[in-house]
């Protein structure tokens, strides 16, 4: 079966080359936001899952494939392993397992940068969210060639 | 309003119980679809309906003094919505290879083909 | 304590390893903890018996009274100084024993996992911490009963073992929460302080601690599964069935008596089940011809008597309980062993082949015939001791003192043909061939007999011993007070003397004819028919085919019919509680709607009706993608902003997928009956029906304050973050959301692998790969002879 999934559309395809990258941004953006405002890694993962599967449709599977570099699956397993060892920092300072830590580090120039395990819990979430949509379409865009 | 959605969450109970007793495969899928929506919105409706109070503190405050939506409700549709699509993409996905392998959707067909 | 109990399972898990290394001496060393654990026990003997309890606790569960709490007194300790100390001889036994058998180092394993859960058992002084030993010596005994499991025997036997016992030990759990419940305290110490017999739960409670002691203490009608559990090897025999798992019953009897044993229910029950558990063993004994049957029947009887002195309830009753089961445990302990020797160095397994082995096997013969006459209760041995005091309170009994008496007497004359049977039959007489060239076994195999042979005829020569420094101690705990009875040998000539003497002669008597004698009772093989055995075989097969039946009902491999009983079900089930509410309390309020999401709500009124009705794929596909969308504008309107958002992504993602298998698709096509239709169409709208009220109902009847002021409040000062739906995710639920981006790498996985690791569509190894080239290359060589 031939069919492509793409729409050999010049505008699309041109757009999408704007846009992506904008979205990938924005994706981030709202990571890293969601704790004070909406967002968060769930939302963040599909806006950035819903960007690499917008390449997809706009150019050819190859060059979304490329795009990521990696397959998928590792994304969902480097995700889930930030996710699990985020829980673990708290043992070493003698808290409950999960409980949250705070650093703060004072950066010259940028000023203080705020880390904490549920932000590293947040982007394995991210993660984990891009790779499980992106093996589905990935998945079944290969069996479609 | 709780009237409404009650209404409409019966509607869509109704409309994914019987997509899912229908022999399609495609059919059950569908009614999964309508079945996850109306989960989520049972417990959105049952959590309490409340007009443009988002459970968001703001800058500089230490918390919520009047009435808000309730935030754990939110929380708990939230990982439904995900998980929900977890499982609809892996059933689309056993679907497709269901009907390459054994060339039907119907159920019926289906039993007792290895 | 809880070490001693914990060093037996490390030591469990470790001993296929140790035995991998050290090869034949495993059994050896892995005797040496046993042996440890005797000593450190023995030395708890001198506390003990001024009787000091020692009690030691770890926290366990806390909140629901659940503790690891253990605790020693006199009982424990005779308990654990049994395991121990006839453990370390088993494990020396079975090295021998069993040298060369290729699953040795397993079955170490499973002896040790059994002798730390025994070892717990006794030890423990929680119930519940109780229960759980106490399964799990039921699962070790399992695999130890059916340790040769290739033989289907064999497995059949150890699980009616398992069967009969696990139900026991479903009654036990269900009895001991009463028990926790009726005490206020799940611990022993606690309970043991109080008498239950008034309590409201006192009868079913009762039942139920009984049916799980009966069960495990093969007590009349459980009796069968004891002696099928021969189909151990010998040193599991001599184990479970001397001091160990048959006893567990028995312990919690005698545990448990101080509590609930001061009522007639408690009594005449044990009195009567005993006695005719101690009946029917020692008949079956006398009728059996293999070593080991008898001795499985004989212990059978020892469990009925056992039973039948502690429904005495009296204080010489205690007392004779607890000397009868330690010369119990030693005289057959002793035998059993001595049973498997003349398998394993003879091939002898029936009486009826064995005759004239004394020249060959001296040592041996010396050994069985001290424990026999202990067995019979001869003078001097301690036997002896444990059978006058026997006679003696059931003489002194209060109830059913004749009956009783013309029991004790009557099985004792078969124990001493069974006595008779294990001291002359296989020794003495006419020398005959056997299938193994006979000798005596090394002294690995004969130290466990000679060891308790000799302790049976120290003890019964100064029977002070025991009874100053366990007996007294162990005999007070059983009877709740400090006891002033003693031990001794002798007690001149008097009733129960009498009683033994003529049980002895006619014992012998009866020897003489036995032959004759199971002849004459041969027509009882045709009653058990209908034994519990019989029974039991015909209730399992019942089950296979009831569950037969109603997999083939209920699970008919239909999704749909499940989903229609589920439904109806829940259906059926909120409806009729929904009819029995007080106070239904709808109501109808629909002046707060605004336009916006009256438009909304008559979109996706609209969209819904024709998702069930179009005919489509590609139609359902995007009126499906419209419903997602609208239901994301409810969450909006409704101030839930990161749900919509995601509700939309989720929507769109969602339509880009089954797009993607859109093509493939088949086209909708009509296959149920109109028939069905309609019925699925009234149960689905019912439903529907049900819900909408479900959700008015539950709306207006909330009257808890929720949880979630907790988090709003705590969102900032806690979680350092403004969206409290995110702090809840990533922080204070933050474990719930890792279970569910481990669920979606679960579906990441599934999906991967239902595509690309198609099994049979090509080779995946190079195993497979070789295999495949084979079977073309046979192929196409086939084809060429054509």
């Amino acid at each position: 079966m031939s069919r492509q999934f793409n729409m050999r559309s010049l505008i699309l395809s041109t757009g999408t080359t704007i846009i992506l990258p904008l979205l990938l941004l924005f994706s981030l953006f709202l990571l890293l936001r969601g704790h004070d405002e909406p967002g968060g890694g769930f939302i963040g993962g599909l806006v950035a899952a819903a960007a690499i599967a917008l390449k997809l449709f706009a150019d050819d599977y190859p060059s979304a494939k490329s795009l990521l570099r990696v397959h998928p699956l590792q994304i969902v397993g480097v995700g889930l392993a930030i996710a699990a060892l985020s829980s673990l920092p708290s043992l070493f300072v003698g808290d409950n397992f999960f409980t949250a830590q705070w650093w703060s580090l004072d950066i010259p120039i940028f000023g203080t940068l705020k880390l904490s395990t549920p932000l590293f819990f947040d982007i394995g979430v991210f993660l984990g969210v891009i790779g499980t949509v992106l093996t589905a379409i990935f998945t079944l865009v290969e069996v479609e060639h | 309003m709780t009237t409404l959605m009650a209404i409409l969450i019966g509607c869509l109970y109704a409309a994914s119980i019987y997509m899912m007793l229908r022999r399609s495969m495609v059919k059950l899928l569908i009614g999964l679809i309508l079945l996850s929506n109306a989960a989520n919105l049972l417990i959105f409706t049952v959590a309490g309906l409340e007009r443009g109070v988002p459970p968001l503190i703001a800058q500089g405050a230490e918390t919520i003094t009047g009435p808000t939506a309730d935030p754990l409700a939110q929380a708990l549709i939230l990982t439904a919505i995900v998980i929900a699509f977890g499982v609809l993409a892996f059933a689309v996905v056993l679907l497709h290879r269901a009907y390459e392998v054994i060339k039907t959707d119907d159920m019926n067909e289906m039993k007792g083909t290895d | 304590m809880l070490y001693v109990v914990l060093s037996l399972f490390v030591l469990a898990c470790l001993a296929p390893l140790l035995h991998r290394y050290t090869g034949r001496h495993s059994g050896s060393l892995l005797a040496l903890v046993p042996a440890t654990l005797f000593s450190f026990f023995a030395a708890q003997l001198a506390l003990v018996s001024q009787g000091e309890v020692l009690s030691q606790r770890w926290l366990w569960f806390p909140g629901m009274d659940i503790h690891l709490s253990f605790l020693l007194d006199g009982l424990s300790l005779l308990f654990a100084l049994l395991i121990t100390g006839i453990g370390t001889f088993i494990l020396l036994y079975a090295n021998r024993y069993l040298e060369g058998h290729p699953a040795l180092g397993r079955f170490f394993l499973f002896l040790l996992t059994f002798m730390g859960a025994m070892l717990g058992l006794v030890l423990a002084d929680n119930l519940i911490t109780l229960f759980v030993f106490w399964e799990l010596t039921t699962v070790s005994s399992f695999m130890l009963i059916g340790f040769n499991h290739e033989n289907a025997e064999s497995r059949q036997k150890a699980h009616q073992g398992l069967m009969v016992t696990v139900i026991g030990g479903l009654a036990l759990m269900t009895g001991f929460i009463m028990l926790g419940f009726a005490a206020g305290s799940y611990e022993l110490s606690d309970i043991l302080q109080q008498d239950l017999t008034g309590h409201a739960l006192y009868l079913p409670m009762l039942v139920l601690i009984l049916l799980g002691a009966f069960t495990k203490s093969a007590q009349t009608p459980f009796h069968f599964w004891l002696p099928n559990a021969m189909a151990a090897p010998t040193p599991v025999s001599a184990y479970l069935h001397s001091a160990t798992m048959v006893k567990a019953g028995i312990y919690l009897l005698a545990r448990l008596q101080p509590t609930l044993g001061d009522s007639a229910a408690w009594m005449l029950t044990l009195s009567a089940i005993g006695a005719i558990t101690m009946l029917t063993g020692i008949f079956l004994a006398s009728r059996a011809t293999g070593i080991k049957k008898v001795l499985a029947y004989s212990t059978v009887m020892a469990l009925g008597t056992l039973t039948m002195l502690l429904g005495l309830g009296t204080e010489k009753a205690a007392l004779a309980a607890v000397t009868f089961l330690l010369a119990h445990a030693l005289y057959k302990g002793a035998l059993f062993m001595i049973a498997g020797i003349l398998d394993h160095e003879a091939g002898i397994k029936d009486f009826q082949h064995a005759s004239g082995l004394r020249h060959k096997m001296p040592k041996t013969c010396a050994v069985a015939v001290i424990a026999a006459l202990s067995l019979a209760g001869v003078i001097p041995l301690f036997g002896f001791v444990a059978k006058e005091l026997l006679l003696e309170a059931v003489l002194s009994g209060s109830h059913w003192q004749i009956a009783l008496i013309i029991a004790t007497v009557l099985a004792n004359i078969f124990v001493v043909l069974v006595a008779a049977l294990l001291a002359i039959k296989p020794w003495f007489g006419e020398e005959i061939a056997t299938p193994k060239k006979a000798h005596d076994p090394g002294i690995a195999m004969l130290s466990g007999p000679m060891v308790l042979a000799s302790l049976s005829l120290v003890l019964g020569l100064f029977p002070f011993i025991a009874d100053k420094w366990l007996l007294q101690a162990a005999a007070s705990a059983v009877y709740g007070n400090q006891i002033t009875d003693y031990l001794a040998l002798w007690h001149g000539v008097n009733l129960p003397l009498l009683l033994s003497l003529t049980s002895l002669c006619f014992g012998l008597l009866l020897y003489s004819q036995w032959p004759r004698w199971r002849q004459f009772t041969s027509g009882v093989d045709r009653l058990s028919a209908f034994g519990p055995e019989a029974l039991y075989t015909k209730m399992m097969a019942g089950l296979v085919i009831f569950a037969g039946w109603q997999t083939k009902v209920l699970q008919n491999g239909y999704l749909r019919n499940y989903l229609l009983t589920t439904i109806a079900t829940m259906l059926l089930l909120v409806g009729w509680a929904m009819l029995r509410l007080e106070h239904f309390n709808i109501t109808f309020d629909l002046h707060d709607v605004k336009i916006q999401e009256a438009t909304v709500f008559l979109i996706l009124l609209v969209t819904i009706l024709s998702a069930v009705l179009v005919k489509s794929f590609l139609a359902a596909v995007a009126l499906l993608g419209a419903l997602g969308f609208a239901v994301a504008l409810i969450y909006v309107f409704f101030s839930a902003i990161d749900v919509g958002i995601t509700q939309v992504l989720v929507e769109t993602i969602t339509v880009l997928l089954l797009v993607l298998v859109l093509y493939r698709l088949p086209e909708f096509r009509k296959l149920s009956s109109n028939m069905n239709r309609a019925r699925d169409a009234v149960i689905a709208i019912s439903s529907g029906i049900l819900i909408t009220l479900l959700v008015l109902l539950v709306t207006n009847a909330r009257d808890m304050e929720g949880i979630s002021s907790f988090f709003i409040a705590n969102s900032v000062p806690e979680g350092y973050g403004r969206n409290i739906v995110n702090v809840i995710l990533v922080d204070f639920r933050a474990l719930d959301t890792l279970g569910e981006i481990f669920v979606l790498a679960l579906v990441a996985i599934g999906i991967y692998a239902m595509v690309h690791l198609r099994t049979g569509s090509k080779p995946v190894t190079n195993a497979d790969k070789r295999l495949a080239s084979e079977l073309k290359r046979m192929n196409t060589t086939q084809g060429d002879k054509k």
